[in-house]
């Protein structure tokens, strides 16, 4: 028999076994569970079970962040109704409005570790990925499912491997990286499998820049995606753990968080059976750009041509980062926007935003004319914040161009990296940030 | 809504490829929208404007690749189900789409023979028992007949039901 994919082992361990097969469905337990602003929705599906308590609050994660602060009465009232319903079932892991986007916040707080499954009522569950873990979407049904009994079925998805190795080049991304992946291979190319990134360039890739990639996999069709631990990886969960149970560098308990997260890695086997490689050379990269409205419509910046914009969008839980907002104030740094055109910036935590803050960045970016949001998912799914009017054009470092995702069907969406969408935003036209004067 | 019903005819309305979540049932009223019949009425809105009106309980939606990419709202399927729409036929399915289907008791089947050759407006006969679908101008497609899992969830009307039929045990 081979050896065993990080999928193999992470959905085995998860569901009580040693090994599993791909294409086996097994009932898998998650570690985490999450869900957001369709809390309250999930909660009415849960009650038709007739329980009063769920099966495992310690392991739910809730979030509001899909629309906050509230842009009307029925969504306040829906974060009213998540708050009454985390207080009954003494949910530990609620974060509120303003923290953050989900993926980000339970990143940040290590809610989920390596090895661990999470399953969540979000598409881009698989972020999680980059520390690690197997993450992967579902649907509000069966979250309740999941708050009822604490297992779901899954099936074991094959495994495509993907491997980018080199130097990138000055101003390409790990979103030019998925961009260009997807545009490859289509936004179907990577449908019921579990990807796994491998690499130098990968390794050698900042923290911030590494979550782009298992994220943005939902826009390939992908179960979950992962990037196999290391040590910057160790550092971030350690740390972070560590001051949250007020453990001391260097103690005896810290020593013992550390091997406990060290034995939790899983590790793909090197005789796992692999459905499909990919490999790329960092040299080969440039910035891309997803014309509207698909996230597969891919081409090189370089090739794309005049387009010119009236709104720009940097934030979620892609691109919303403080290395994203690092990227987009150095280029505003001492620029305006474009006469006419709207800037919108939302960092992806109050972490984030707080960085922001202290680093001078937020001062860059009133200066230059751009509106920072509350951080939170924003305009990427049309709930408000920076809705385009119809025909409009969006440059955006989100992750979906789709007819319509904005808010309004006949506005088109071009997906980039957030520093192309600064430049854009001062050129009022799609540019290369290294090409601006 | 249930599957027990093996063999069933219906009107089909046929798509292209990737299509998505958001024009399934667009965003920006996931958390707003609740009533049944408004959630029925925005089903396709941004793909096909002509279809909530004049969809009729038992029609069949046929489609390309990656029918029900991107988000997971389950808004996505439980607006086809309650516009009436039987079954969708597809290429090939996102897959939280494809779960989300079946856990609300709506029949989608892989069948690309299918695809190709259904007429939008033509009505099809899908037999479960043979896993066949018969196009109303004779020419029929095959699929892989639904494992035992998926039947035993499509059975009892979905992910909800069939839980509470196992708690009931």
């Amino acid at each position: 028999m081979s050896g065993q994919t990080f999928a193999q082992k992470a959905l085995a361990r998860a569901s009580g076994r040693d090994t599993c097969a791909v294409g086996e469905i097994l009932d898998v337990e998650p570690d985490v569970v999450l869900s957001h602003d369709n809390t309250a929705a999930i909660r009415r599906i849960w009650e038709e079970f007739g329980q009063e308590r769920v099966k495992h609050p310690g392991r739910m994660a809730v979030t509001l962040d899909h629309a906050v602060p509230a842009p009307s009465a029925v969504h306040a009232q829906n974060h009213r109704e998540i708050r009454e319903f985390v207080g009954e079932q003494g949910i530990v892991h609620f974060f509120e409005a303003g923290r953050g986007i989900c993926h980000q916040v339970l990143s940040e707080e290590v809610v989920v570790r390596p090895g661990q499954v999470i399953l969540g009522a979000d598409s881009h569950t698989p972020h999680f990925g980059w520390l690690g873990a197997f993450g992967a979407g579902i649907g509000r049904s069966e979250v309740a499912a999941l708050w009822a009994q604490g297992q779901l079925w899954l099936k074991v998805p094959a495994t495509m491997r993907i491997h980018l190795n080199g130097t990138m080049p000055e101003g390409v991304t790990a979103k030019d990286f998925a961009l260009r992946i997807i545009g490859d291979m289509g936004a179907d190319g990577g449908l019921y499998r579990s990807i796994e990134f491998t690499g130098d360039t990968i390794h050698a890739m900042t923290l911030d820049s590494r979550m782009v990639l298992p994220n943005m996999m939902a826009e390939f069709g992908a179960k979950n995606a992962v990037i196999c631990p290391d040590e910057p990886v160790l550092t971030w969960c350690l740390e972070r753990l560590a001051m949250r149970q007020g453990i001391e560098a260097g103690s005896s308990a810290w020593a013992d968080l550390a091997d406990v997260l060290r034995k939790g890695c899983l590790y793909p086997d090197a005789d796992c059976e692999l459905e499909a490689e990919l490999r790329y050379a960092a040299e080969d990269l440039e910035p891309y750009i997803a014309r509207p409205h698909s996230v597969d419509d891919v081409v090189p910046l370089s090739e794309l041509g005049q387009v010119n914009v009236d709104a720009a969008f940097i934030g979620t839980c892609t691109n919303g980062r403080l290395e994203d907002m690092s990227a987009a104030a150095n280029i505003l740094s001492d620029r305006r926007l474009a006469p006419g055109l709207s800037l919108v910036i939302i960092p992806a935590s109050s972490q984030v935003l707080e960085a922001c803050i202290e680093l001078g960045y937020a001062e860059t970016f009133a200066r230059a004319g751009a509106m920072l949001g509350v951080p939170g998912c924003g305009p990427c799914m049309g709930n408000h914040f920076g809705v385009p009017a119809p025909g409009e054009t969006v440059i955006s470092s989100a992750n979906r161009n789709f007819r319509g995702r904005m808010g309004t069907p006949s506005a088109g969406i071009y997906l980039s990296s957030p520093a192309v969408v600064a430049a854009s935003a001062v050129a009022g036209r799609i540019v290369d940030p290294r090409e601006l004067d | 809504m249930a599957c027990t019903d093996r063999r069933f005819t219906g009107r089909i309305w046929k798509y292209g490829d990737n299509v998505n979540t958001d024009i399934i049932f667009p965003g920006k009223y996931t958390y707003t929208l609740k009533a049944p019949e408004e959630i029925a009425a925005h089903a396709l809105e941004d793909l096909d404007p002509g279809f909530a009106a004049n969809v009729q309980p038992g029609d069949l939606v046929v489609a390309g690749r990656n029918w029900g990419c991107g988000s997971s709202r389950e808004q996505a399927v439980s607006c086809l189900v309650l516009a009436g729409v039987r079954a969708v036929i597809a290429r090939s399915f996102s897959r939280i789409w494809y779960r989300n289907a079946l856990n609300n008791g709506l029949l989608a089947l892989e069948c690309p023979a299918f695809v190709d050759l259904a007429v939008a407006g033509d009505t099809a006969t899908v037999m479960l028992d043979e896993a066949r679908i018969a196009a109303s101008n004779g020419r029929t497609a095959t699929f892989q007949p639904l494992s035992d899992d998926v039947l035993r969830i499509l059975d009892a009307g979905g992910l909800i039901p069939y839980i509470k039929q196992q708690m009931a045990v």
